[in-house]
């Protein structure tokens, strides 16, 4: 059961860390970390629905009966990379203006000090 | 020009979204918010030619580089997609014409070509969402609407840190709510092998009682819920509006949480149907209470608010469990009364935030206490306020009146006991709406300015836009053939659909 899913069952555990460091943790940089991962846990998901068995690069050979791997969703997946790496630069980027603005990174004590203004 | 109108589809999206990367470069205070504001227009009036065409000759398909669906990207403009387009389009265009001033009051003139960028973009994300035909796409798309409001929320740094803090609690949500979108658009994937809407809704039907599309619906409902601010999931909405520069705030309450519920009902009634949705998974049961609850709570908490944008904010989240109400019911009747009030929400709206945003630009701040007299320095100002406030009270002749007239006649339609609960529910949100609206009237007008106080009337270039949604506001409530029609029509497009 767990190793004919392998991919499956590791998405979810990733996915599973990622969302809780999310709630869990008052630092915002462990924060993101949280979202990075999970997001990169979807990544996986796309990825692994992508193989096919038995099936090798999608690649036009002349070679009969090939089975191919499906290579959409490697592309599709290749765009929420994108998009999840300029949300981690944008997340990091406000950040970096919360400590400027605030001098902590941590969310408890970003809110007493904006009880103080 | 017959090119230009074979192509209105794409280039409704592709005009902002190139316009946005030049936008960057130019400098000044004029120059970037001059070009912004005819993009702008130039996508409102695609739009508008796109509605006409949908209405008169049924649903517009366009293939992206000439791939032909499902293996290419289609892009579909059907009555409702033309409907919000033509809402987003039009909600922009009118705060850019406000939005000269307003903004470099708020933003460092350096920064204006990069916020006006950051604008195009949005705008750029919302239309794309509506008209696009393929499932994907919708999350690229969202996530570009997403990235760019994070920035323009971040802008209002300059007035209160706050702003940063609530930029990132909404990137933080944001991000779950659209990956939880991504994984549901994944699993529909795997079971139909295709991206494309009407395709994935063709072949939905034969694989509907199987778990992964069960998951699929649970991570979509989930994903565009957090999106849409419904009830439990709107902390991120009341922050991000109070702090955004103003008109930001004028432009998303109009817009992105309208965009969410053109989604939703997008999934639900033509990727899911209506059978589905309803009778196999029970989104009534689910969605019914959360409005309720949204419209109930949400109304009186905005009653105790200390700031007049939170208050709006939070009267927004009440706004749109009215909508979730209306989609629940699962009725033609229902359906109307819901695409009704995206329009008649966003032109009140926005109409009220852009008088929020004159108040701001002439005292400098929007904490009801300190606005105590403006009703006796800004008469101009206050008394569009109050209109609009009646506008979302619901007043007859307003359009607030209309789409709850068609509200309560679609619960009463139920004809048992939960409809008529329904229809007091929406009274009594009503009531606690007067109480609100009242709250600020009369400080605005019966409490004394304080000593040196200061501010004036607003200037001209703000007053005008102000008023052109306020007096729209009303057009549209006594001469109803307009928003009326077309969300009949787009609700009866998409009830026969399937």
């Amino acid at each position: 059961m767990f190793f004919d899913h392998f991919n499956y069952w590791i998405v979810v555990i990733l996915m599973m860390i990622g969302l809780y460091t999310v709630m869990s943790r008052s630092n915002l940089v462990k924060k993101m970390i949280g979202l990075s991962l999970f997001q990169i846990s979807v990544f996986l998901l796309y990825i692994s629905m992508g193989k096919i068995e038995g099936g090798t690069a999608p690649i036009v050979s002349n070679a009969p009966d090939v089975i191919y791997s499906n290579p959409l969703p490697h592309v599709l997946i290749l765009t929420a990379i994108v998009v999840g790496v300029a949300t981690t630069a944008l997340g990091l980027a406000l950040i970096v203006r919360i400590k400027e603005a605030f001098g902590s990174v941590d969310e408890e004590e970003i809110l007493s000090n904006e009880d103080n203004l | 020009m017959t090119f230009f109108m074979s192509h209105a589809p794409v280039l409704a999206i592709i005009i902002p979204l190139m316009g946005a990367p030049i936008c960057a470069l130019f400098r000044g205070k004029t120059a970037p918010w001059l070009f912004t504001l005819i993009l702008s227009g130039i996508a409102f009036a695609y739009s508008i030619d796109l509605l006409i065409a949908v209405s008169a000759n049924g649903p517009i398909s366009y293939e992206i580089g000439g791939w032909a669906p499902p293996y290419g990207i289609e892009y579909v403009a059907d009555p409702l997609s033309a409907f919000v387009m033509v809402i987003i389009s039009g909600i922009s265009t009118g705060v850019l014409l406000y939005a000269k001033d307003s903004i470099a009051n708020e933003v460092p003139t350096s920064r204006l070509g990069f916020f006006f960028a950051a604008y195009l973009l949005a705008l750029t994300g919302m239309m794309g969402i509506t008209v696009t035909g393929d499932a994907f796409n919708i999350f690229v798309f969202l996530e570009i609407t997403s990235l760019s409001s994070y920035v323009l929320i971040a802008m209002g740094a300059r007035q209160d840190r706050r702003a940063l803090t609530a930029a990132f609690q909404y990137l933080i949500i944001g991000t779950i709510g659209a990956t939880f979108i991504l994984i549901g658009v994944g699993l529909l994937y795997v079971m139909t092998g295709t991206l494309n809407i009407a395709d994935i809704a063709d072949k939905f039907d034969s694989i509907s009682d199987t778990r992964p599309i069960r998951a699929a619906v649970g991570f979509l409902i989930v994903g565009i819920a957090i999106k849409l601010a419904m009830f439990p999931f709107h902390v991120w909405l009341p922050n991000a509006y109070s702090y955004a520069p103003n008109i930001v705030t004028a432009f998303f309450a109009g817009t992105a949480t309208k965009v969410s519920v053109y989604l939703l009902i997008r999934f639900i009634y033509t990727v899911f149907g209506a059978d589905f949705s309803f009778g196999t998974v029970y989104l009534t049961e689910l969605l019914l209470p959360l409005g309720v609850i949204a419209a109930l709570s949400m109304s009186v908490v905005a009653i105790f608010q200390d700031n007049l944008k939170r208050l709006l904010a939070f009267s927004s989240v009440a706004q749109l469990g009215y909508i979730t109400i209306a989609i629940a019911l699962a009725t033609e009747a229902g359906l109307t009364a819901g695409i009704l009030h995206i329009f008649n929400h966003a032109i009140v709206k926005t109409g009220l935030f852009l008088t929020v945003g004159a108040m701001f630009f002439a005292t400098g701040t929007t904490s009801i206490k300190a606005l105590a007299g403006v009703g006796q320095r800004m008469p101009m100002t206050s008394f569009g306020f109050v209109l609009g406030g009646l506008g979302l009270i619901g007043i007859p002749l307003t359009p607030g009146f209309i789409s709850k007239w068609y509200l309560i006649q679609a619960v009463l339609e139920r004809g048992d006991y939960i409809g008529y609960g329904l229809a007091i529910a929406i009274l009594l949100s009503s009531i606690f709406a007067v109480i609100y609206i009242w709250r600020v009237v009369e400080i605005l007008y019966f409490h004394p300015s304080p000593e040196g106080a200061k501010g004036s009337e607003a200037p001209l270039s703000l007053l005008i836009p102000c008023w052109i949604f306020i007096l729209g506001s009303f057009y549209f409530g006594i001469e109803t053939s307009f928003n009326v029609g077309f969300a009949e029509q787009a609700a009866q497009f998409l009830m026969g659909a399937r």
